[in-house]
């Protein structure tokens, strides 16, 4: 198991898990997000490669009402 | 062409008017003052998503992106590092270089940093982004930032969401003469339409409000009132208005009185 952060929460994963599984798990929908991993911006088009590792600061964003 | 485009870093804009999508009661009233505005471009903000509550609504279910350009902006942000890092998770989400640049230096007024500003508008730009700041109505700042490569001027009539209209006209009558050659548009402080009106007539570009229209009694009534303030005031600006004198001119002649 790894531990990873999640907007601020900690959160435990399976080993192997990608930022795709990921955002399964939240129940996300990958095409209105976006997503940073230690402080980089991941193209979603990574998502599915990139796998997560111990300790990784996870920032899962979108759009919300503002002026 | 009276009344033409609006043009930001090559590309036209049927409408003059920017709006918020923050503060509606509902995305339903939100919509309907969208369609009310007329407007073609939105500001959006860029949030984490709560991963303990989540509704399955979404903001961008209300806003119909076939029309309408998103703008994410940097609102919250009080440093450039925060703003930058801000901007690009924005440019992923709505995969668009647009970015309204926005870095606070003070929480009651909500005025910008304009120093920090301009450091991030220089390394945003650098990343092809397409930089519209919003800043102070002090054209020296307004000159760097054009330098720095901003697509557009974004000054505050008055601070955010105070709906006092323009408070310094003369400021933004000598950033409009000092700053050509880039879009002026007037971001922050309008409370009603003829505010609107005024920040067009005097020949700034656009001009960018969210609480005018969002926090109005009928929001959607608000949006059709500054739709046609601003086009009102662009029009009377490309006309060309009368100069202002002292005394009287009759109008009708003066002779063949009986």
């Amino acid at each position: 198991m790894i531990d990873v952060t999640v907007n601020g929460e900690a959160c435990r994963l399976e080993e192997g898990a990608t930022l795709s599984s990921l955002l399964a798990l939240l129940r996300l929908e990958a095409a209105r997000l976006a997503v940073e991993r230690n402080r980089r911006v991941v193209p979603r088009n990574d998502y599915a490669g990139t796998l997560l590792e111990d300790g990784d600061r996870i920032e899962v964003v979108a759009f919300v009402g503002g002026g | 062409m009276p009344g033409g485009p609006l043009t930001i870093a090559g590309r036209a804009y049927g409408s003059r008017l920017i709006v918020g999508t923050g503060k509606y009661p509902s995305f339903e009233v939100m919509r309907a003052a969208h369609e009310a505005s007329g407007a073609e471009m939105v500001t959006v903000a860029v949030r984490r998503v709560d991963l303990t509550r989540r509704s399955g609504e979404s903001l961008l279910d209300h806003i119909d992106t076939r029309r309408i350009t998103l703008l994410p902006n940097t609102a919250g942000c009080h440093s450039a590092e925060e703003a930058i890092r801000t901007a690009r998770l924005g440019r992923e989400a709505g995969l668009s270089a647009l970015v309204k640049l926005e870095v606070i230096g003070d929480e009651t007024t909500l005025f910008p940093d304009t120093e920090a500003l301009l450091h991030a508008t220089r390394a945003l730009v650098k990343e092809g982004f397409t930089v519209l700041p919003y800043t102070s109505d002090d054209l020296v700042v307004a000159r760097k930032l054009r330098d720095a490569g901003a697509a557009a001027i974004m000054p505050l009539g008055a601070p955010i969401g105070s709906g006092l209209g323009i408070r310094n006209l003369v400021n933004l009558r000598l950033l409009r003469e000092a700053i050509t050659d880039l879009p002026i548009i007037v971001d922050a402080g309008v409370g009603t339409a003829s505010d609107a009106a005024v920040a067009m007539e005097m020949g700034c570009d656009a001009v960018l409000m969210n609480t005018a229209i969002a926090g109005a009694g009928d929001p959607a009534a608000m949006a059709a009132a500054m739709r046609k303030a601003v086009e009102a005031g662009r029009l009377a600006f490309e006309a060309g208005r009368i100069p202002r004198r002292l005394h009287a001119s009759a109008s009708s002649p003066p002779e063949g009185l009986i």
